[in-house]
């Protein structure tokens, strides 16, 4: 018997899988699937103050072993969510969720966390200083630990629930910019956002992408996430919620014993609805291969 | 729903398309034609979304046009291989309105959602043309099928080699129709749009991530709002159409 649960700030989870933002909607698209109550939570689609329609397509392109995306923050608005996608997923899905915010200024970004904060299924704030695709947006918070200090002090004011930040792994060293989150009363960070990359179309000798460059997600990435995790674990004390082309029980071990205290699943959703349910399913299994009896155990486990 | 689906068939049907039958459950799962299947193919991330071409007697008949590396691939399937499908994505035409006397208009690979159409049509006492546009006579592909339903079936080829000199739009311009279905590429729905005073529906490509509504990849503005081509599309009614 394996022991899956984990714990992150006011939120115990059951298993550590939690779609990642922006691959998951509001949920009711994989309750469609199969019963996402089995998930540990799931973080919901990148939400802003105002509504966005994002940027023009394609937005979409495919990469060796992943994809790039440029969707630009496509959502309702808070309000919206807060009057519907928060209330109607309680009809499938009995956790509380965990509320990716984005946001263009940091009024904007206290703002639009204190809404969020109030749904009482929102266990806790992701704060993403870090979506590449956003034209002076918020790639300018994640990249210096300076913005990343001041956005993170200031929602951490005005918001009492448990703030995650969401790093973007676009910077010379990311450990910096976790300490200056931490510094800032950070609760947790969560990494990695995506890559920063860009395809062009050999038939119009143009970027595939309209807004040129998008984020590379997928397995391509996985290496790179877990070197980033195991950085980030080295120089915070908070916990990490790590994240990055995992697709598989393994990816979630190496993770955890990277110094993740939960994981992420992204693109996976996108290629395979029911990812997140395989691996869950898969997990026990994997775990006892490996001698493991509780995945609590094994957090940073590969540092010491 | 995601199936494993057991190829029956994939030969070439024209240089560079393919038709691919696939075997299993996937058949029940068809709700309305225009609809499409996201497959996987082996060694490529993302799934290729296809339309359903006809599903029947336990057979969902898909066909494509290698456009890329990956649609090569799926071409070098063969019989008896396996492969997972999402099935049945999309809304699809609303059969709930269609004129008495519809015209049917599909351009190269948006030839066969109409198939399945002109089928469901049929099927409701609903007798369309269907007019096929496709670049030159080598291209062509399914007249006769679509004359085996009993179809007046029209084929416009750009450079004349077959049928009417022209577009879709060029072949359609004598016709007698007060209903539209179209799918094909962007300039050929712009045209039928402009071209008719009738109301219609289109059917739309775009790049997608998931197929199913997860990645917002596909997104367009509508009249009625934003909407994703994979889930409120790929089939748009003409007044909601913002070009």
């Amino acid at each position: 018997m394996v022991d899956l649960s984990v714990t992150l700030p006011g939120m115990p989870l059951d298993n550590p899988v939690i779609p990642a933002s922006g691959t998951f909607g509001y949920g009711r698209e994989f309750a469609s699937y199969y019963d996402i109550n089995i998930l540990g939570s799931f973080s919901i689609k990148g939400t802003t103050l105002h509504p966005r329609f994002g940027n023009e397509t394609p937005r979409i392109a495919e990469t060796p072993s992943g994809m790039l995306n440029a969707v630009g923050l496509q959502n309702p608005g808070i309000d919206h969510v807060l009057a519907c996608e928060l209330p109607e997923l309680k009809a499938f899905f009995h956790k509380k969720v965990i509320a990716n915010i984005g946001g263009f200024s940091v009024g904007e970004y206290v703002e639009c966390a204190r809404r969020a904060a109030k749904a009482d299924n929102v266990g806790m704030i992701e704060l993403n200083i870090s979506c590449p695709n956003v034209h002076g947006g918020g790639m300018g918070f994640g990249t210096t630990a300076e913005s990343a200090y001041e956005v993170t002090r200031a929602v951490r004011a005005a918001v009492d629930k448990p703030l995650f930040v969401k790093l973007t792994p676009n910077v010379t060293d990311i450990a910096s910019i976790a300490k200056a989150v931490e510094q800032a009363g950070a609760d947790g960070v969560s990494l990695i956002n995506t890559l920063l990359g860009m395809r062009i179309d050999l038939r119009t000798k143009k970027p595939l992408l309209q807004n040129t460059t998008g984020g590379l997600s997928g397995p391509a990435v996985f290496p790179i996430a877990l070197r980033m995790v195991y950085q980030v674990y080295e120089a915070v004390s908070i916990p990490i919620i790590g994240m990055g082309g995992v697709s598989s029980a393994e990816d979630v071990l190496e993770m955890m014993l990277a110094g993740a205290s939960a994981v992420q699943v992204g693109a996976a959703n996108l290629v395979r609805p029911t990812a997140c349910r395989d691996i869950i399913r898969a997990l026990p299994e994997a775990a006892a291969r490996y001698g493991i009896t509780s995945l609590r155990s094994i957090i940073g486990a590969a540092h010491r | 729903m995601e199936r494993i689906l057991t190829v029956a068939a994939n030969e070439p049907i024209a240089p560079g398309v393919f038709r691919l039958l696939l075997d299993g459950a996937a058949v029940d799962d068809v709700r309305a034609p225009g609809q499409f299947f996201n497959l996987s193919v082996d060694g490529f991330y993302l799934r290729r979304p296809i339309s359903v071409c006809d599903a029947e007697n336990g057979r969902v008949t898909l066909i494509y046009k290698v456009v890329g590396a990956g649609t090569r691939a799926l071409s070098e399937y063969r019989r008896g291989q396996t492969v997972s499908a999402l099935t049945a994505l999309g809304n699809g035409y609303d059969l709930n309105e269609t004129g008495e006397r519809p015209l049917l208009l599909g351009g190269g690979a948006g030839v066969p959602p109409m198939y399945l159409l002109a089928k469901a049509l049929l099927a409701r006492g609903v007798r369309p043309t269907v007019v096929l546009g496709f670049n030159t006579a080598s291209e062509v592909f399914y007249k006769e099928e679509f004359e085996a339903l009993g179809v007046e079936a029209i084929v416009a080829t750009a450079d004349g080699s077959a049928g009417v000199r022209g577009f879709v739009t060029d072949a359609a311009a004598p016709l007698s129709y007060d209903y539209t279905f179209a799918c094909g590429p962007e300039p050929m729905l712009k045209a039928v749009y402009a071209m008719s005073d009738c109301g219609g529906q289109y059917s739309f490509e775009r790049r997608m991530g998931c197929g199913f509504g997860a990645c917002m990849g596909c997104s367009c503005r509508t009249v009625t709002g934003h909407k994703r081509i994979c889930v409120e599309g790929p089939v748009l009614k003409k007044e909601e159409i913002l070009w």
